[in-house]
């Protein structure tokens, strides 16, 4: 019942904020959220004395999470009027209407050596009621912030009715040095750019990696041997070996099935690139396309059934959705200008994509049949979407113009809002998002 | 193998600066090094430009790179007459075989300029092949838009990035 409420308000209120007092504590995901839900997390109460700054490190991560959002927005400690000394104490609920906090995250923490206890509640402030059951985890203190994002998955999923994607990784491509003799290297990193680790050196080209469904894989192309071949790389030891090295041919554009166990790539051969699918033990390739045109960019359905990709088998690259098996193509993209690079949406509703048009280059989405096309962005060069695990946010590479272009890390929400920068320690492009860990 | 472009691409483009500083640009079918050249000199081996068989000459005078149109892949008569001199001088120098290393501007994305770069490798071999060039000697690579020769963000750059480099390797 609250669900139906909350959408018919929603749907009611599409100019108004989206969050109303009277209603139930929540937030539906749509182009009606203008107007971010205030919150207040309170440093974690530490029952130890070593906790006591992780209490603080733990709070902020939940509160940043919550804020890169675009749907919450914090409010300052300074403001607030009484603070959280002890995580067991009723919860004083004026002293949080007064600041218009409409939820309160309470936690508290515990350090053991290595062992890292935290339990958390989420309040609905001016219900005066607690929004779903506290929570414990237990990890390690190094695992810290790792905890923080999965308290603000909890936290987002209570508010949104959706699950989050906080505690995920990108895998990317670290870049440095002049444009045209660009030195990079395959890194992975935090969703929020934190802990990034390189996992090859930049001896050699490497690109486009792209996460398994476990986000314990990855596939990329690298220039190791001279040639762009794809690689199959183990995240936890950084082993890698290649799995297409056709002689006479150059292979890259990989990406998995939903099963884990199937790559789906592009195979060029004397001037002329295919799509093939192959198991991850390097064996079992099947030819998928054979038109005389560019087929690339493969991308499954997330029910493995389908496969969306881009060709200019019409005379401009445009893009296709065909049977997972071959067959059969059905261009879904009619818009004018150039589409390429499309994605599935981890939910299945969606394609986002890159278009090329008058000069500009735009990350869009579309519905599967093509419909409903909209354009979330718009620079000199964006390019290379890529799905948060809940669907809600799409990374892509943005690099400057002219000689001393850089490449860098976006984000933006599929209603076009909320574009912002993910801090890399150096340039960035090709990002690929992990699913929820 | 050892690659000999780096100082010939830039040897190259100091002798066409001293013989005619406008060439690159003014002729868009240019014979000009335009290759991948960047990084480190390299000082063996590459003989004199005016010794025929090294390097340095095919790099000099008969022209290591040639360029395309806008997402194109076909070859102009410009291009044409750069590899015929280029299989001609294949054919005469059978120690060494080449790379045709395929490049694309910026202008694209990385899958589909990955692609199209391909197929201009791919253009520039078959017509090497075609003049009797024989097949086991060239070798074709794809760097889309990861290498560009110019870095500037415009169309006298763009024009000089969507090309195709040949790279003698000593052969084998």
């Amino acid at each position: 019942m609250t669900r139906l409420f909350a959408l018919i308000l929603g749907l009611i209120c599409l100019a108004l904020p989206a969050i109303a007092q009277q209603g139930p504590l929540r937030i539906e995901i749509t182009e009606g959220v203008i107007e971010p839900m205030p919150f207040a997390a309170p440093s974690f109460v530490a029952s130890n004395a070593e906790a006591v700054a992780l209490g603080e490190d733990i709070a902020s991560v939940v509160a940043a999470d919550l804020e890169s959002t675009g749907l919450f927005r914090q409010i300052q400690t300074a403001s607030f009027i009484s603070g959280i000394t002890s995580f067991t104490s009723p919860v004083e609920f004026a002293d949080w209407k007064a600041i218009n906090a409409q939820a309160l995250i309470t936690g508290q923490i515990s350090t053991n050596g290595t062992q890292l206890v935290l339990q958390f509640r989420v309040y609905d402030v001016f219900a005066g009621q607690e929004l779903g059951n506290g929570l414990q985890f237990v990890g390690t203190t190094e695992g810290w912030r790792r905890m923080g994002h999965k308290v603000a998955d909890a936290v987002y999923s209570r508010i949104t009715g959706e699950s989050g994607y906080f505690d995920s990784r990108i895998v990317f491509v670290s870049e440095r040095g002049n444009k045209g003799d660009r030195k990079k290297s395959l890194a992975i990193m935090d969703y929020d750019g934190a802990n990034v680790q390189m996992l090859t050196d930049d001896s050699n080209l490497v690109l486009a990696p792209r996460f398994s469904p476990t986000g314990d894989r990855v596939l990329y192309t690298s220039y190791e041997t001279g040639f762009p071949r794809i690689y199959l790389l183990d995240v936890g030891s950084a082993a890698r070996r290649v799995l297409e090295a056709q002689p006479g041919s150059i292979s890259f554009a990989p990406r998995f099935g939903p099963d884990g166990n199937t790559v789906v790539y592009s195979l060029a051969t004397n001037g002329n690139t295919d799509l093939f699918r192959m198991d991850t033990t390097g064996t079992g390739r099947v030819r998928l396309t054979s038109s005389p045109g560019i087929d690339t960019a493969p991308s499954f359905s997330p029910d493995g059934t389908q496969i969306v990709f881009e060709s200019d088998r019409s005379g401009s690259q445009q893009l296709y959705i065909m049977p997972a098996t071959g067959g059969q193509a059905k261009r879904i993209s009619f818009g004018a200008g150039r589409y390429g690079t499309p994605v599935w949406s981890p939910r299945g509703d969606l394609i986002a994509f890159t278009k090329q048009h008058k000069g500009r280059f735009h990350i869009g989405v579309m519905r599967t049949d093509g419909s409903e096309e909209r354009l979330l962005t718009a620079s000199f060069l964006d390019e290379g979407p890529t799905w948060s695990p809940n669907g809600r946010v799409i990374m892509f590479t943005r690099e400057t113009q002219g000689a001393a272009g850089q490449a860098a890390l976006y984000s933006v929400d599929i209603t076009g809002r909320n574009l912002r920068r993910i801090r890399t320690p150096y340039g960035a492009s090709d990002p690929a998002w992990s699913p929820l860990q | 193998m050892k690659y000999f472009t780096k100082t010939a691409l830039i040897a190259g483009a100091f002798f066409l600066a001293a013989c005619d500083p406008n060439s690159r640009f003014d002729n868009p079918n240019g014979t000009a090094g335009t290759g991948a050249g960047t990084g480190e000199f390299e000082t063996g081996g590459l003989g004199s430009a005016s010794d025929p068989a090294s390097p340095e000459y095919f790099s000099q005078f008969v022209g290591d790179s040639v360029v395309f149109l806008v997402n194109e892949y076909t070859l102009t008569s410009a291009a044409r007459a750069v590899l015929a001199q280029q299989a001609e001088w294949l054919i005469d120098n059978a120690s060494y075989n080449a790379i045709v290393q395929g490049h694309a501007d910026e202008r694209g994305t990385r899958e589909y300029n990955l692609a199209l770069g391909d197929r201009r490798a791919n253009s520039a071999r078959d017509y090497l092949l075609s003049l009797g060039v024989d097949a086991g000697r060239v070798k074709t690579v794809s760097y889309g838009k990861e290498r560009p020769a110019q870095l500037c963000s415009d169309e006298s750059c763009y024009s000089q990035n969507r090309r195709a480099v040949s790279v003698l390797v000593v052969g084998q």
